[in-house]
């Protein structure tokens, strides 16, 4: 049986990467020179987090595999990211509204991860932690603006809010993998982390003049088991394939 | 040869930062500890930002140093916790970087346990930062993220200048 902190660790790897590889693409693309600079400035927090996480992760699993490996040679179905980050980046409302509820989890949960009892995620989630406060600030206060700026504008940031919607209770699903976790004290229980997260979404889009979408909407799931959407396939094609046609290429 | 480790650290004093050249590593507060262990000089240095390109080159710088200095065997060591800070800067760093033009750390970092409250978000913003041209701190930021991961842009409406700024962490 595959250790469950190691899949545990591969979730949190994945999300960085996958999400890292979204926001990349927009390198050279964003609006405005500002905007694609902090795009990449997260993008590059968050590949160096995921390097982290896949370090330890081959570390835990001690079966050779470095953290390369675990980035470009595996497939889709063994990508246990959260579906929410492998979705396009769409217009620039849908890159920020998928960026905003993600940043929002990820800040709770390193909050809780800093206190884990492995004493190596806790030092990688305090180092994320101060970098993904950064990205919080910057994606809650740009929803902020756009969703009370004009009415172009409003109506593109409630759309995109929406549309990403159904992609946010996955976020909070336990799974057998999860429940290990809290067991050993090395991670928080996630449904703890619903309520804090609906509370500072709720507020921001008070100050936003957006609607919270209904609580009880249909929601995705399958991320974590490796069901993805279509999209993510796509992505590793054109991420892995430098890897996978020169093998053992260095710079 | 064997130098005591006082000696190393000043050697790594004199090794810049490959992205802000007139700082060294320890002025970064980068370098975390200097030990010898089994007569291997172990270097322990923590990166500023995970992605941080300018780890490699300058974990890389740090070999480089101790290898003109004439030290055979030696070892780096990462250490993420405790997480660097930028109040680990050193006072007479800060003075450089204000010469060079980007504005230092206008503060000790900001307690981040509540982030997600309007108030705190509030006090973030307050944040005045000199101008590192005029000295003015009617400035302000027109983006967290800047040319280095640890760097936001500023501009000026006094003399209009716009300025990087070595943002707290």
């Amino acid at each position: 049986m595959v250790d469950p902190k190691f899949e545990y660790l591969l979730r949190l790897a994945d999300n960085a990467l996958v999400l890292s590889q979204r926001l990349s693409e927009l390198c050279g693309k964003g609006p405005a020179l500002e905007e694609d600079m902090a795009l990449t400035n997260v993008a590059l927090d968050l590949i160096g987090q995921a390097r982290f996480w896949f370090t330890y992760a081959g570390e835990i699993e001690g079966a050779g595999r470095d953290e390369d490996q675990l980035a470009f040679l595996r497939d889709a179905h063994d990508f246990h990211n959260l579906l929410l980050v492998e979705q396009p980046n769409g217009s620039y409302a849908d890159t920020l509204a998928r960026q905003f509820y993600f940043d929002s989890w990820h800040y709770l949960l390193l909050e809780k991860l800093v206190a884990s009892s492995d004493e190596h995620i806790a030092a990688i989630a305090e180092k994320s932690l101060k970098e993904v406060r950064y990205h919080l600030r910057r994606s809650g206060d740009l929803i902020v603006r756009l969703g009370d700026g004009t009415d172009q504008s409003h109506s593109m940031m409630q759309n995109a809010m929406n549309d990403l919607w159904m992609f946010t209770d996955e976020m909070f699903q336990a799974d057998a993998v999860d429940q290990a976790m809290v067991e050993q004290g090395v991670a928080p229980d996630l449904a703890s982390l619903r309520a804090p997260w609906i509370a500072h979404v709720t507020e921001i889009f008070e100050d936003a003049t957006l609607q919270v979408p209904p609580i009880n909407a249909w929601m995705q799931k399958g991320g974590k088991q490796g069901v993805h959407t279509e999209s993510l396939g796509y992505l590793l094609a054109e991420m892995q394939f430098l890897p996978r046609a020169y093998p053992g290429a260095i710079w | 040869m064997i130098a005591n480790t006082e000696q190393i650290w000043d050697w790594l004093a004199e090794v810049p930062d490959p992205e802000i050249p007139v700082i060294s590593v320890v002025d970064l507060g980068i370098v975390r500890d200097v030990a010898w262990e089994d007569g291997e000089c172990v270097v322990t240095i923590t990166p500023t930002y995970s992605g941080c390109p300018a780890m490699l080159v300058i974990a890389e710088s740090i070999e480089e140093a101790l290898k003109n200095r004439g030290i055979a065997r030696f070892r780096m060591k990462t250490q993420l916790s405790p997480a660097w800070t930028t109040d680990w800067m050193s006072e007479a760093g800060k003075i450089k970087l204000k010469g060079y033009g980007i504005a230092p750390p206008a503060q000790q970092v900001i307690d981040i346990s509540s982030i997600t409250s309007r108030l705190a978000r509030k006090r973030a913003d307050d944040l005045k930062v000199a101008c590192p041209h005029c000295g003015s701190t009617n400035t302000r930021c027109s983006s967290q993220f800047g040319s280095t991961p640890c760097k936001a842009l500023y501009r000026c409406d006094d003399c209009l200048e716009p300025f990087d700024y070595f943002k707290c962490h």
